[in-house]
């Protein structure tokens, strides 16, 4: 008897599992080969309600949790504060609290401003870390530990195609958050992966002409680039541009993500023949080498006849404050500035400010975006099934967010619009006036064919399923 | 020819930070016997002593900026400026250089808490215990300073007279436009006198003489009568000191984070191994030798020939030096090969 008892109590073993699912796959194969009626059956009912990712299960209580994936350390956690900051007031907004911000601009709108769907938006955060392992980890965790339906975020390109990969095997939707390397829309474009912000290749589009226009067409440029996938797309996007309009390249050098000292890097600029230097870096890298490229006295140089001049391609007001003077008169292009005056990025201006006491980044003003075309979509789908809710953003045309007339392209999920050519100020009329605005460059000027070599190279890039393997 | 000077010059940069922490690493290595893992913390929060200060002389009050009209925006003042004016603006000017008056008595308390509070159980453990705890004590170190001042790299900045650069072109008779940030120069001979200093004490004081005669033979130092100890002790917290000036010094050139030890810590290692372990002299020769040819090893005409050499050199060198000198430069026989 006892020992009957204690038999029926002995807990699973690892071996009783793979019997057990050994035989369970046998007979589902076995069933799965005899075809017929019953599977016929099963996949029409799956064609509409196939459970994906946290749908249904996180869906069907009164609220829903958004994933928030920043980096709350390393090199980019000021970018990262700030679009937590972002994505808070989106919750707000969304919840039909605060003063709506953008809700009450953009267009069209299907939102009500009492949650989405009807219900409650929370979220979660987590610390990318600006390590892709990290990053993963922490969208893994908010998606199977507290039940995140979104993921949204991140400061650095390699991060997106990590996590952006993760989603789409997850099934779950990936809003990007700053990434401006070509390939996250590019080679490793994915179906559930979204990016309203703009890439390097348009920057190079945009700032080109500029370049050209203020320096010179017989100019001598020499890189140094971030190694890693956005810095090595956008050398490439900015020399391609820039060669195209008679321009060289003297050197393209390579530098490790987060060295801190650049002085070996800039010294050999200075006799390389170069006129002009082109920073491929963002964050703090950025902030780090321009100041020592101006201590080293690049600005104050002659070559070949003309100014010597510094670029820095991809701008933020957050890395111009933190470079101080160093950044007066450098040009370079940004997603969005907050001077801009039209009624979307005065009404998102007037409430970030209100809340936190200063003007959003553009980090901060893509994240907010990015929240309430998701959460837009769903509305607009009337369902958190992510497959239809992919389907209402592809191809889905808006306004009043800031950028003037955008269209999320279905090709490749990648937002395009106006991109901002800017410099540093020389004399800003407060603390957070520290860039103008020089052109508005329009988005017919940096469109681009989706499968140009810089964005599909070896011809092969896909979006995937919507319904995840 | 002036990329060679430059490039020289970098690599006196980089090796005085090297060499000051290596020389430390050796010190405390040769007295105390411990392999002290916590070294390039002492770095990191000797960073953050300047750190501190500049903290402290721009608390600031918050005044309502008239310039920003779409919302109610403030910008700090310190309030050194509202009580002295100009004169506030001139001491927090001066910030860094009034560090170092602060960062010596507190680096030397933070040594001796740290030989006295833990690394004195360990003397008779093995190596590999010793690596584990101070690693550990890095480690811990390093999480406080995250949690009280943030992930972020924080600048500091040198004294606005120091802080162009110097037209060293016109003094070498390399021609015009051959610049070399002032600071950088500071730093180079800073770190030259530090080392001459720790020199000096050691071979011209009696003090000095007892720690090297300590380090050679402890016990009959013990049984002449001396308290050995006490001055290893003393020992530790110079090293900590030392460590601490040279990473304070350094904020100026790289904006400290919390793992800006970490970073130098391994370098440093490299470096005390390739010196020879125990030797002082080594440790100073190897610092500026790896710092230098890290330097040349960034040079195009270099990387052309050997890509991706800048960031290898200082293994692949250590690999070499160790393979032909197995004590390295200037080891001698019987240190750690018991």
């Amino acid at each position: 008897m006892t020992d009957r008892k204690s038999r029926l109590h002995t807990p699973l073993s690892r071996r009783s599992i793979l019997k057990g699912s050994l035989a369970s796959t046998t007979a589902l194969g076995a069933f799965a080969l005899t075809g017929g009626g019953p599977l016929h059956f099963v996949r029409n009912a799956w064609a509409e309600e196939q459970p994906i990712g946290n749908f249904p299960a996180k869906t069907s209580g009164s609220s829903i949790t958004l994933g928030f994936n920043v980096p709350q350390t390393g090199a980019y956690a000021d970018e990262g504060a700030d679009e937590l900051r972002a994505y808070q007031l989106a919750v707000k907004h969304l919840n039909g609290e605060g003063d709506g911000g953008m809700l009450n601009t953009m267009a069209p709108k299907a939102l009500k401003g009492n949650g989405i769907l009807g219900k409650k938006v929370e979220f979660v955060t987590g610390d990318t870390q600006t390590k892709s392992d990290a990053a993963r980890a922490s969208a893994k965790r908010m998606i199977e530990k507290d039940g995140a339906i979104m993921v949204t975020g991140g400061s650095s390109s390699g991060v997106a195609v990590a996590v952006q990969s993760l989603c789409q095997e997850m099934g779950i939707i990936f809003m990007c958050g700053l990434t401006h390397s070509n390939d996250t829309t590019g080679k490793d474009r994915r179906r559930y992966g979204f990016r309203h912000f703009f890439d390097a290749y348009m920057s190079g589009e945009a700032l080109a002409p500029v370049l050209a226009e203020q320096y010179g067409k017989d100019r001598v440029a020499y890189h140094l680039t971030a190694d890693y996938t956005w810095g090595w797309t956008q050398e490439e996007s900015i020399k391609n541009a820039t060669e195209a309009l008679g321009w060289k390249t003297a050197a393209a050098v390579r530098t490790p993500l987060g060295a801190g000292d650049f002085s070996q890097y800039i010294t050999p600029v200075l006799n390389s023949g170069a006129d002009v230097l082109i920073l491929n870096h963002y964050g703090k890298d950025m902030v780090n080498s321009l100041t020592q490229a101006v201590q080293f006295g690049l600005r104050d140089k002659q070559a070949n006849g003309k100014n010597f001049e510094v670029v820095v391609p991809l701008f933020s007001r957050l890395m111009a404050q933190g470079a101080g003077d160093a950044i007066k008169g450098i040009l370079g292009t940004t997603n969005w500035h907050w001077s801009l005056t039209d009624d979307g990025s005065k009404a998102f201006v007037k409430s970030f400010g209100q809340e936190y006491g200063n003007p959003p980044s553009q980090a901060a003003q893509t994240c907010y975006v990015q929240t309430l075309l998701y959460a837009n979509a769903v509305e607009t789908a009337g369902t958190f099934y992510p497959p239809e809710v992919i389907k209402t953003l592809e191809g889905f045309e808006f306004d009043g967010m800031g950028n003037g007339p955008t269209l999320y392209r279905a090709e490749d999920h990648q937002c395009f619009k106006d991109v901002l050519v800017v410099r540093g100020k020389e004399n800003p009329s407060n603390q957070f006036d520290l860039l103008e605005i020089v052109k508005i460059v329009p988005r017919a000027d940096v469109t681009y064919d989706p499968n140009i070599p810089a964005f599909n190279p070896d011809g092969n890039a896909e979006l995937g399923p919507y319904i995840p393997g | 020819m002036d990329a060679l000077v430059l490039q020289l010059l970098n690599g006196l940069d980089k090796g005085g930070a090297y060499a000051l922490i290596a020389l430390g690493l050796t010190l405390v290595f040769g007295t105390l016997g411990v392999v002290n893992f916590a070294h390039g913390a002492l770095f990191m929060l000797g960073a953050f002593c300047a750190v501190a200060v500049q903290q402290l002389l721009t608390l600031s009050a918050q005044v309502k900026d008239p310039s920003v009209t779409f919302f109610e925006a403030f910008k700090e003042v310190p309030y050194l400026e509202i009580w002295f004016g100009d004169a506030g603006t001139a001491i927090i000017a001066w910030s860094l250089p009034l560090s170092i008056l602060i960062a010596i008595p507190v680096m030397l308390l933070i040594g001796w808490a740290m030989e006295r509070g833990l690394i004195r159980f360990f003397y008779k453990r093995s190596h590999a215990e010793q690596i584990l705890v101070t690693f550990g004590l890095a480690i811990v170190l390093q999480e406080i300073i995250r949690i009280w001042f943030g992930a972020n790299p924080i600048p500091v900045a040198a004294p606005p007279i120091v802080s162009g650069s110097a037209d060293i072109g016109d003094w070498l008779g390399l021609g015009p436009g051959v610049v070399y940030p002032w600071w950088r120069l500071i730093y180079f001979l800073f770190s030259a006198i530090i080392l001459a200093a720790v020199f000096g004490f050691l071979q011209f004081t009696t003090y000095g003489m007892v720690v090297r005669a300590g380090m050679r033979d402890r016990d009959t130092v013990g049984l002449l009568g001396i308290n050995i100890q006490r001055r290893f002790t003393a020992v530790f917290g110079i090293a900590a000191v030392v460590a601490g000036l040279a990473g304070l010094m350094y904020t100026p050139i790289v904006p400290p984070n919390y793992s800006i030890g970490m970073d130098f810590l391994v370098l440093s290692f490299v470096v005390v191994v390739v010196g020879g372990m125990g030797s002082l002299g080594g440790a100073v020769v190897a610092g500026f030798l790896l710092g230098i040819l890290q330097s040349f090893a960034s040079m195009n005409e270099v990387k052309a020939i050997f890509p991706g050499i800048d960031q290898i050199i200082i293994y692949l060198v250590a690999v070499i030096i160790l393979l032909v000198r197995p004590r390295g430069l200037m080891g001698r026989a019987g240190v750690m090969e018991s």
